[in-house]
């Protein structure tokens, strides 16, 4: 990357940001040591760390939303002096030019773009608002960036791509100079994901300099000028990105060698869920399906690919036995399901890994071991005398933990004091434990960092190799494409019919996610798809 | 046909803006706290406190516009209390909203007994009157109807207007319709949540409690127990039928009202069938029927009843 050697050159009258000797402890916790850190002009630097490496405590002192103990942040200003910025004071890393778009945007959905750009940028008790004059500046600023986006519309009306141009625009608006982006990457398509970096390098050449805090290697191998690594809240390690190569980042980012997932070849069992034909109209094309016919086999990891909001949930629904079909039929082992109730569903050995986590997969307020023995409360191992037999309940905790490595102060513990990762650990746990023939798994590593992604995939492909069929619904092309044997795409509530994960062209699957192409490869053994889920 | 007779009379649609003034400032207040994502059950005490502190004003010799200023100013008093339990502490809305009118109902029964220990029947105030525009009172039908009503009326219908202008057209207006939807909106750009939410909870009770005064200082001229009858609650009600929209406000208290003034005409003309309770009933269940209606598809501001805490997302 030839720009990449440009910055190393950089004079320090093109510094704009400096970190030095950053050190922030929680208690016995120490966040941040000692993190030395610089930004210059143009340059796009990227932030990798794992969950709880220290990247969002060294951007909330960045922010001023904490105060550092040690160290201090210095900020080009405007004339180009170099400035302390004020510890503690958000509005001062306004004022310095500092922007930030949060991974959750913070938008006001009922507004329209133009509204939400302008909001709080104006004097707030006036009898009028003037658009003309922000209108102007917008334009200018979306010509000279390629951030274009109908800022007329509601913003609920947009889409996830568009409303992060709102937030980058806002942050522009505001005459940032340095950019912080969050994870921006987290909830685009894999083409919204290029367009976004086009605009980077784009602002990066008039200027700007950008921070990208990410924990997947592949995009900000793509973007980035500069890779600084953090692990357990120091810095582990600094390199031009055209000197970096991504196993060397992800040993970095996780202090260890990453066991890479490999799908060990296997012969396809008998069809343990056929769908046929489904349709379940629900007027909203994130709750419907149309005419989709799937099946899952034994010993097979069937890939859903898709942006989220394209019939999911649906799906999942249908598949957990929570929702049941306007049209079409659900066979079970070849038995036509009629009546669709959950509890039946689970007991004919179907489990799911819900895709909300925190919000479906368990409940805080529980101890851990509670959660783990949630969904078989009504097996007589875990009753005496119709009542709990809670001994039984931590005994079979107590193994889960130490199985499946949940990092947690014990099986008495709530289980909202656990991490993402841990949560996910724990779920698998009890899912795997009563060794399903399905399992549903919705988007089982979204958020995770890679040492826990790792762990889930390792879990999913070991129970592939038991002899369960698993479906996967997934938005991450990386994780399709290496544990799926077959793939099949969603889009608008139409499933396209499976094909084999080697035979797929990556870009092309991108495409058929933004529902732009349709490609039709030959169903390989997909012996009992008779009519495929066509599309219009 | 007597139905079309009342329907087409002066003195029905007189009575029809009379009694939606109240109901208009009410609904207004309740908005416009909803709109910063904050349900204001008090609604019903307040509406009592404004009625008792307005007309006990007068009644010792305040002017009228100063009790109107009173009420104003003991509405906002019980909206502090509200906000500051709800907005920076975070509390249950609903239990707060109803503690608050609990308090302020009964604090305002108490001073009244107070200050009028032993008066068998309320003491009466010279209350606002009708007023007599030259020219346009003197218009058929709409001089009864519209320009004959108080100047507390004709300060309601211009409180619609000027709500819509304040939420549609000012930079105020826009930080209170993000506020009530998305609060990190708001804090992301540099405005403070606390201040927007507890200012527009203030300034709405305070709108409520002008629906108080009204009803002891322009339609009646006495403070009675019990007067204000759960036109707060219908406020409430209305605010959704409204879809948190004073135009849609101003149309939804008049509908009200007008059941409200058809029922009593009504009950002369066909009285003797049916018992009287059933005819007090109607404009409710019409009310009933009219939200369900509307409400179903009722797009209400996405943070409202969920408190929101500084550095926390």
């Amino acid at each position: 990357m030839s720009s990449a050697a440009q910055t190393s050159q950089q004079t320090s009258q093109d510094l704009l940001l400096a970190l030095a000797g950053i050190t922030k402890r929680f208690g016995p916790l120490i966040a941040n040591d000692a993190i030395d850190l610089t930004v210059h002009k143009g340059e796009i630097v990227a932030l990798l760390g794992e969950n709880g490496a220290g990247k969002t405590t060294l951007m909330n002192i960045l922010f001023g939303h904490y105060v550092a103990d040690e160290g201090t942040v210095t900020v080009a200003a405007r004339d180009g002096n170099l400035e302390q910025l004020e510890p503690g004071a958000p509005q001062a890393a306004l004022d310095a030019g500092i922007g930030m778009v949060h991974q959750h945007f913070t938008l006001a959905e009922n507004l329209t773009g133009l509204d939400n750009i302008v909001l709080g940028t104006e004097p707030i008790f006036r009898l009028r608002r003037d658009r003309t004059k922000a209108r102007a500046k917008l334009a200018e600023l979306m010509a000279g960036s390629g951030l274009n986006v109908d800022l007329d519309q509601p913003v609920h009306k947009l889409t996830v791509g568009e409303k992060q141009r709102v937030e980058i625009l806002k942050a522009l608006y505001r005459d940032a100079r340095l950019l912080v982006l969050d994870e921006p990457t987290a909830v685009l398509t894999p083409q919204e994901a290029d367009s976004l970096f086009a605009v980077l390098r784009k602002l990066a050449q008039n200027g700007l300099a950008v921070i990208i805090i990410a924990h997947k290697l592949a995009e900000v191998l793509a973007v980035s000028h500069r890779i600084a690594v953090l692990r357990g809240g120091k810095k582990v390690g600094e390199m031009m990105t055209s000197d970096a190569d991504h196993r060397s980042i992800a040993e970095l980012m996780v202090g260890r060698e990453v066991p890479v997932s490999r799908r060990i070849a296997r012969e396809p069992g008998q069809p343990v869920l056929t769908l046929s034909d489904v349709t379940i109209d629900r007027g909203d094309s994130r709750r419907s399906l149309h005419g989709v016919s799937i099946t899952a086999h034994e010993g097979e990891i069937l890939g859903i690919a898709g942006v989220s909001g394209n019939g999911q949930a649906a799906l999942a629904q249908l598949i957990a036995g929570l929702d049941k079909p306007d049209h079409g039929s659900v066979e079970i082992f070849g038995q036509k399901v009629e009546k669709f109730d959950a509890h039946q569903f689970a007991q004919n050995g179907i489990a799911r890994i819900p895709e909300d986590r925190h919000h479906d997969g368990m409940v805080g307020s529980m101890t851990v071991a509670e959660n783990i023995a949630i969904e078989d409360v009504r097996n007589a191992g875990y009753q005496k005398f119709g009542f709990l037999d809670f001994e039984a309940i931590r005994k079979r905790a107590e193994h889960a933990i130490t199985d499946y490595d949940v990092r947690c102060p014990g099986p008495d513990a709530p289980a909202r004091l656990l991490s993402g990762g841990n949560i996910q650990k724990l779920i698998l746990a009890r899912v795997l434990e009563k060794s399903p023939k399905l399992i549903l798994a919705n988007q089982p590593s979204r958020g995770l960092d890679v040492g826990a992604q790792s762990e889930v995939h390792r879990r999913l492909l070991e129970a592939r190799q038991n002899g369960a069929a698993v479906i996967l619904i997934s938005e991450d092309l990386d994780e399709l494409l290496t544990i799926s044997d077959q793939i099949a795409v969603i889009h608008a509530g139409h499933i396209t019919p499976a094909m084999a994960t080697d035979t797929i062209d990556r870009s092309e699957l991108g495409l058929m996610m933004a529902g732009q192409k349709k490609t039709h490869h030959a169903p390989t053994n997909q012996k009992t798809t008779t009519h495929s889920g066509e599309t219009a | 046909m007597e139905i079309i007779d009342i329907l087409l009379a002066a003195s029905f649609w007189e009575a029809a803006i009379r009694i939606a003034t109240p109901l208009i400032f009410g609904v207004l207040g309740a908005l416009v706290c909803e709109r910063a994502g904050v349900l204001n059950l008090g609604i019903e005490g307040i509406f009592t406190a404004g009625a008792m502190a307005g007309w006990m004003a007068v009644w010792l010799g305040a002017g009228l516009w100063a009790g109107v200023l009173v009420a104003a100013l003991a509405g906002a008093f019980f909206g502090l209390i509200h906000a500051i339990l709800t907005v920076p502490l975070g509390l249950s809305q609903h239990v707060s909203g109803i503690g608050v009118t609990l308090l302020a109902t009964s604090l305002s029964y108490f001073t009244y007994r107070t200050a009028l220990p032993d008066v068998s029947s309320p003491p009466r105030i010279e209350p606002f009157r009708p007023l007599d525009i030259p020219f346009l009172s003197d218009l058929p039908f709409i001089g009864q109807a519209l320009f004959s009503q108080t100047a507390m009326t004709m300060l309601a219908l211009v409180l619609v207007f000027v709500t819509g202008w304040v939420l549609y057209r000012t930079p105020l207006g826009l930080a209170i319709r993000a506020v009530g939807d998305n609060p990190s909106s708001v804090e992301a750009q540099g405005l403070s949540v606390y201040g927007l939410r507890i200012g527009a909870v203030v300034v709405g009770s305070s709108l409520m409690a002008l629906g108080g005064a009204f009803l002891t200082m322009s339609a009646f001229d006495a403070f009675f127990f019990g007067m204000i009858n759960g036109r707060g609650w219908v406020c409430i009600a209305l605010t959704v039928f409204a879809s948190w929209r004073p135009g849609k406000a101003l149309i939804g208290a008049l509908l009200f009202g007008a059941f409200d003034a058809f029922q009593v005409r009504l009950q002369t003309e066909v009285g003797a069938f049916l018992p009287s309770q059933v005819f007090l009933m109607m404009p409710y269940i019409l009310s009933i029927i009219a939200l369900i209606v509307v409400a179903r598809k009722a797009d209400y501001p996405k943070a409202l009843l969920v408190p929101w805490f500084k550095g926390q997302r």
